[in-house]
């Protein structure tokens, strides 16, 4: 393009605009459905349909293992993947910062694509917006999506019940790492990479494997923690972990550490909470481990009738205590 | 080189301490009481479930271990009213922003438009000042030894580099000096000390010395893992029953007999011991650090003197009686109800290695788990 950087122009509607649809949108998006480029997208579902958005505003946009457009996609694909549906169609909304550099918008719609393709998904009707210069963070994203249920499955948090367990998909806090390692610029090892992954395909595998699974929640912001209270107060049951069974790298822990957090609150964008009947349990981690992402998945606790509304935690050493509420965003802008 | 025990390994050995410290507890007929007299060992006592998992006859209390918590009323309001004025910025760890003076918090002010940064280091207070050449950047150099070192550094660093725009609001902290006040009080029971970690890194063992043995209450510096404080406390049990009071270490892979030397050194190049106010516990001797007289320049209230009023509220908030382990944070009318932490009233609330915080935090307090 003649300008290597996103202009006001580009966010006009005219023929600078078209230019960007053409020569960086579309050459990343384009599919049938898109492809019309009507002001909306006409496609058909099978039944009853899933519904979601999100904002993505993450800073760094770039960072160990990913970009803010690999959120963008996985993060609405996992949240119509934990109603029980099979994520179709998602819709992209970009707004832009006047000076943003092409190049790094082309990574980034790749990236969409890519994850998009990963997940099954069809990006099927979007928008761009370009503001002026300081009116944003580069770049901020958002994406809606709609999925088929599937049928037989009913995910509610009223369904959890006393003797369920608590599976977890693996190891917790990287996501977060990564980004705080981006933005303190600490030097992490390699192996420390956000976790964001499409989960549709595993969440599918499981429920086709256990459909009683009660709930299904993907522990993003507040992490582990939040969910499980979350949870516990809704349904009105206590939940028990095992700190020895939270698989944690020692290098998140390391992070952790270093800026006072803990790894239970942290941020996950490739994670999947389970609860599940007990007789389930085995069925659902054997579904899991046909993904990729479910290699290291077990069950961390389990659902008690004492104690409603609060998670406890049986500590390394055999002692007990409450997980809480996390207070507010400890790292702010993680996704 | 001793193993890295594995978790099950952990979990036996703990559970194995933990009988032997209540035998052997029993054996003096009473319950013993131990206190720690740092944030941080609290804040790892009650992530891992310890308390609860100790006998009828341990008790562990918390003590003045958390600097933002110490901090009196009047230290708050001074550095409110810097905050207020044009020519300055304060630079300051974000646990304090919330910490209530007399009449507001920092919060309050920065609301109000004061120019309030918070810092991960008192070196970047350096940058801020660089950066801001006509203002006057004032670090709240709160903190125990631990952290003095740093704000010294920061002072030496500051001269090196002809900063004149940098200036520390000090309300440093020394451990033993309160050690005394609390064993001189007649409220307060403590038949041992946990003693701090972090802060023998810097000082080593032989300043808890004169203390120990003149009121003859047994001390043990450790780490911070369960089974490190647990092995304290039966050192300490061990002690008791056997009549001695002396410092023992079960940190050795960190804290040396003689400390730092070097932060040491540092600390003492830039500051001389003062009396300085603690919350709860008054103006204790020599329990504080003041700039010596050649770095008296980077002292703010000494170039910039502030007057302030400090009339303290009568609330129904104990954190002074908590801070002293004379109540526990269930037995203040507050705790739980007008005081959590997203609206704290008490200072002890407030940061995250405060005793009520940590109680909040991990449940004890408002219930037992299963009970």
């Amino acid at each position: 393009m003649a300008n290597d950087r996103v202009t006001l122009a580009h966010g006009a509607g005219g023929k600078v605009s078209q230019e960007l649809m053409e020569q960086v949108i579309l050459p990343a998006y384009g599919n049938p459905v898109l492809n019309t480029l009507h002001d909306g997208a006409l496609v058909k579902m099978s039944g009853e349909v899933a519904f979601t958005t999100d904002s993505y505003v993450v800073q760094p946009l770039f960072f160990a293992g990913g970009n803010i457009g690999k959120l963008a996609i996985c993060g609405t694909v996992n949240d119509l993947a934990m109603t029980g549906a099979v994520p179709r169609y998602i819709s992209v909304g970009m707004i832009i910062e006047e000076g943003f550099p092409i190049k790094d918008l082309q990574t980034i719609v790749t990236t969409m694509r890519k994850m998009a393709d990963e997940a099954g998904v069809v990006i099927a009707t979007g928008d761009t917006k370009v503001v002026e210069k300081g009116k944003a963070d580069g770049i901020f994203i958002n994406t809606a999506g709609i999925g088929d249920k599937i049928p037989g499955t009913d995910i509610s948090p009223l369904n959890v019940k006393p003797g369920m367990k608590v599976i977890l998909s693996g190891y917790i806090g990287d996501h977060a790492a990564a980004i705080m390692a981006g933005r303190h610029n600490i030097n992490l090892p390699a192996s420390v990479q956000t976790d964001c992954a499409p989960l549709n395909k595993m969440t599918k595998a499981m429920l086709e494997a256990a459909p009683d699974i009660a709930v299904l929640r993907d522990p993003t912001r507040g992490g582990v923690a939040a969910v499980l209270n979350e949870i516990a107060v809704a349904s009105k049951c206590g939940i028990l972990i095992d700190e020895d069974d939270i698989p944690i790298h020692p290098e998140v822990q390391g992070v952790c550490d270093m800026l006072g957090f803990d790894p239970l609150y942290l941020a996950n964008e490739g994670k999947c909470v389970a609860f599940v009947p007990a007789e389930s349990a085995e069925k659902v981690l054997k579904a899991m481990r046909t993904s990729p992402y479910g290699q290291e998945a077990r069950i961390i606790g389990e659902v008690t009738a004492e104690a409603p509304g609060t998670v406890g935690l049986r500590t390394g050493i055999g002692g007990i205590r409450v997980v809480d509420m996390p207070l507010g965003n400890i790292v702010p802008r993680i996704c | 080189m001793k193993e890295k025990l594995t978790k099950a390994e952990e979990r036996e050995f703990a559970q194995e301490l933990v009988q032997k410290i209540g035998e052997l507890a029993a054996t003096t007929g009473r319950k013993l009481r131990f206190m720690e007299v740092c944030g941080t060992h609290t804040v790892a006592i009650f992530r891992a479930g310890l308390r609860q998992m100790l006998p009828e006859t341990v008790e562990l209390v918390s003590g003045p271990g958390c600097p933002v918590c110490v901090t009196p009323d009047d230290y708050m309001d001074k550095a409110i009213a810097y905050a207020q004025r044009d020519d300055v910025i304060i630079a300051t760890f974000g646990d304090m922003l919330k910490v209530p003076g007399s009449k507001s918090s920092l919060n309050e002010a920065k609301t109000g438009g004061a120019d309030i940064r918070i810092v991960y280091s008192p070196m970047d207070s350096i940058a801020i000042a660089k950066d801001n050449p006509d203002k006057k950047v004032i670090f709240l150099a709160v903190g125990f030894e631990t952290t003095a070192p740093t704000a010294a550094a920061t002072v030496l660093a500051a001269e090196q580099q002809g900063i004149t725009n940098l200036f520390m609001l000090s309300a440093q902290k020394l451990v033993p000096p309160v050690m005394e006040v609390l064993l001189n009080d007649e409220e307060v029971h403590v038949d041992g000390f946990i003693l701090p970690g972090h802060v023998s890194v810097v000082t080593g063992t032989g300043v808890y010395k004169p203390v120990i043995e003149k009121y003859h209450v047994p001390g043990v510096v450790t780490g911070f893992e369960p089974v490190q404080i647990l092995r304290g406390l039966y050192r300490l049990v061990q002690q008791v029953v056997k009549g001695e009071a002396k410092v023992e270490n079960e940190y050795t892979d960190v804290v040396k007999p003689e400390g730092n030397p070097v932060s040491m050194a540092i600390t003492n190049k830039v500051y001389e011991p003062c009396d300085t106010g603690w919350r709860g516990m008054g103006v204790v001797p020599l329990s504080g650090l003041k700039m010596r007289d050649e770095y008296a320049r980077f002292d703010i209230e000494e170039v910039l003197p502030v007057e302030v009023e400090t009339i303290t509220k009568k609330t129904a908030c104990r954190c002074g009686e908590v801070l002293r382990g004379i109540v526990t944070p269930k037995e203040c009318p507050l705790f739980g109800k007008a005081c959590v932490p997203t609206h704290a009233i008490g200072p002890c609330m407030v940061s995250v290695e405060g005793v009520c915080a940590a109680w909040y935090k991990y449940g004890q307090g408002r219930f037992a788990y299963g009970k």
